[in-house]
């Protein structure tokens, strides 16, 4: 397991400016969920609505680990990846709002982020479906040959899917570039790993599939960063597909709808308590002597701006246009009727 | 010019012409390549083009049609074959959840041009492999859902579906393979994704079907014209967009409608076209529309049992007689 705990970490070699970007969009993530939260109980933001925060470090890792012609497909807890990927906040809490300046035009919502133009090929709601779109992605990465690696996101829950197992059988038979990014945040919904799972470790699932795999410490973020990036050389060298668990945790509910009934306040608090990957940074960042406090608080300051922005621009933006209800249900013309 | 080709063969010519005019075009599934193809629609490919872009596949239908989605996003253009149209089943996520949806819910900004081509078909081939489901495919917006009837139109559809942009699901028929038909030799020749094409003219009953189908209204049109009863036969050929004007067009001039589908009648393509035409024509209609269908059975093994399940020319002339209300035969000499 990749883990700056102990011993030095290559990471902490980033620039200075790169260090407190991670520690930036960290924040971002978690103010902007923290503020989702809100618009939620305010009835500003429907449907299903699921936090990433707890979550950032790996987000943001991989993420900074990526080069920017990588393709990257997500679940549906896809916020973080969006604000990671240097998305404008406020379109993305727009999106939450439905609103026409969101990054779909309110079409997706919460579940459905996307946005071509950074290669994000969107945030997928059908639990493991997303992954056979990575491989075809990593598939048209190869015929093409342009060393791009297919990113996939995916929970723990995911690898219990038919489709998970099928897309790690692909990618290996034909080497392709598939980064298999799994956040083992221990639950799916209100399930343990342990009562869905027949193995604990989920990265233990790609030998059956000659994937080599690695578990990372999703809570640290240069551990994620260090580890992505590793990955990722794997898979750019042409040697096919690489997997990696990032062991995390969800703070929050699974969705706005979550009474939580499955896992104790305990169990909750201590994650928040000891395993914050914020504080962790925060306090890593500290202890090296790369940044001050003052240069947090800054930071902080500024991103309670941002998000207050981000949700005052999704308040005042308009709703969709009724006219375009019936846009993009196909491509090309339809004349017949 | 135009030449005599099977409609195995015209499938043949579009892949293999689509393939040698965009690299892009790539071909996989499962036994398309060493083997040849199921119904040997690609037999040879492999040869000629190479495992790169004929590629073999595990059985894993979601997976396969999911990554030519994935592949599809990321500038290919690729044709997945899935052996027959009761193993689309298991692919169904893939279609319906994200083929046909991406487009709209990212708000246009990519397509998943994927291309699924499959075959109905039956033969003693017992339940699970005797299905059709091409109505299933063509409830869901998004979706282009094409069966062609003619190699003319098996060619030209399969052209236009590998260069268009949206996913299109492409049902073949394995009684039909063999059947031979007048095709353009122009390399270009491509026909739309939509449009039903009326094929026999008659004054007196409008039969409408599609893939097989049409040749037991085309037989069944014939035998009754021995018999002065003029039926205008429709050949419907994409099933979504639905071009049901069509079809209202030739019920406005005959006022009767028999539909023909090889599969259950239920919630099925009939039952949308009668609705349709009801909602459109009502006052054109001279007696209530026939629907002809299979057994409301799964498919039994028994060649005696399997034939009392499909539909046949003769219940075809039946229904028209129904729409006719004539109970007796009229007398034929
Ligand atoms: C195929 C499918 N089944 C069920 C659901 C409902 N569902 C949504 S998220 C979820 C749990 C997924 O858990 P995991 O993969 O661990 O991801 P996490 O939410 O923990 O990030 C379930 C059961 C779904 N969206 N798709
Ligand atoms: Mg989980």
């Amino acid at each position: 397991m990749t883990s700056t705990v102990d011993g030095r970490s290559p990471g902490l070699a980033l620039p200075k400016s790169e260090l407190l970007e991670m520690y930036r969009r960290m924040v971002l993530i978690r103010r902007f969920e923290e503020a989702a939260a809100e618009q939620y109980a305010l009835g500003k933001i429907a449907g299903f609505l699921h936090l990433y925060i707890g979550e950032e470090a790996v987000a943001v890792g991989a993420i900074h680990a990526m080069d920017e012609r990588d393709h990257l497909v997500t679940h549906y807890r896809d916020h973080g990846y969006a604000l990671a990927l240097g998305l404008d906040p406020g379109r993305c809490m727009a999106e939450l709002f439905g609103k026409s300046t969101g990054l779909v035009g309110g079409r997706g919502g919460s579940m459905h982020f996307a946005d071509a133009s950074k290669n994000f090929w969107g945030g997928y709601a059908i639990v493991s479906g997303h992954l056979p779109i990575a491989v075809g992605l990593g598939l048209a990465s190869q015929y093409l040959d342009e060393r791009r690696v297919a990113v996939a996101i995916f929970g723990d829950g995911a690898t219990n899917a038919g489709p998970f197992h099928e897309s790690m059988n692909l990618a290996a038979l034909w080497k392709l570039p598939v980064l298999f990014l799994c956040e083992n945040n221990l639950y799916g919904m209100g399930t343990a790993v342990e009562h869905a799972s027949a193995v604990r470790e989920m990265a233990r699932k790609a030998c059956a599939y000659d994937i080599p795999a690695e578990r990372v410490d999703g809570q640290d973020v240069l551990a994620v960063y260090e580890a992505t990036r590793a990955a990722l050389e794997h898979c750019r060298s042409g040697k096919g597909p690489f997997f990696l668990e990032a062991l995390t945790y969800r703070f929050r509910g699974h969705s706005m709808a979550d009474p939580e009934m499955y896992r104790s306040k305990e169990e909750i608090e201590e994650y928040r308590r000891q395993r914050d990957p914020i504080v962790l940074f925060r306090n890593r960042l500290t202890q090296e002597g790369k940044a001050e406090a003052a240069e947090f608080d800054e930071i902080d300051r500024e991103i309670d701006e941002v998000v207050a922005a981000a949700v005052r621009f999704a308040d005042e933006s308009p709703d969709p246009d009724p006219e375009t209800v019936t846009d993009y249900v196909y491509a090309e013309p339809v004349r017949v009727s | 010019m135009a030449r005599e080709i099977t409609y195995r063969d015209a499938l043949r010519e579009a892949l293999r012409e689509e393939m040698y005019r965009d690299e892009r075009v790539f071909l996989m599934g499962e036994d398309i390549g060493a083997y040849g193809g199921s119904y040997a629609v690609t037999r040879g490919f492999l040869q000629e083009f190479g495992p790169k872009r004929v590629r073999d596949t595990p059985i894993a239908e979601l997976g396969i049609v999911g990554a030519g989605i994935g592949a599809a996003i990321g500038g290919l253009r690729p044709v997945v074959e899935l052996m027959t149209i009761n193993f689309s089943l298991l692919a169904l996520d893939q279609i319906v959840n994200h083929a046909a949806k991406l487009h709209y819910m990212f708000n246009g900004q990519f397509t998943a041009p994927v291309v699924i081509r499959t075959a109905a078909g039956f033969g003693q081939l017992g339940a699970t492999h005797s299905q059709t489901f091409e109505h299933w495919f063509a409830h869901v917006p998004g979706l282009r859902v094409v069966m062609p009837a003619v190699p003319k139109d098996a060619k030209g559809f399969l052209k236009s579906a590998i260069r268009g942009n949206d996913p299109v699901i492409f049902i073949e028929h394995s009684l039909i393979y063999r059947n031979r038909g007048e095709v353009p030799d122009d390399e270009d020749f491509l026909l739309p994704l939509e449009g039903a094409e009326v094929r026999r003219e008659g004054t007196d009953v409008t039969i409408v079907s599609w893939s097989r189908g049409y040749y037991l209204a085309l037989g069944a049109a014939e035998e009754l014209a021995r018999e002065g009863i003029e039926c205008e036969v429709i050949d419907l050929r994409v099933l979504r967009p639905l071009d049901i004007d069509t079809v209202v067009r030739s019920v406005q001039k005959t006022n009767r409608l028999v539909v023909v589908e090889e599969g259950w009648r239920t919630l099925a393509m009939g039952a949308e076209i009668a609705a349709a035409v009801q909602e459109k024509a009502f006052d054109y209609l001279d007696a209530p529309i026939a629907r002809v269908g299979s057994l409301e059975v799964p498919m039994p093994y028994a060649r005696n049992l399997e034939r009392l399940v499909v539909p046949n020319k003769d219940q075809v002339v039946e229904a028209v007689r129904q729409v006719l209300y004539q109970k007796q035969p009229v007398a034929v000499g």
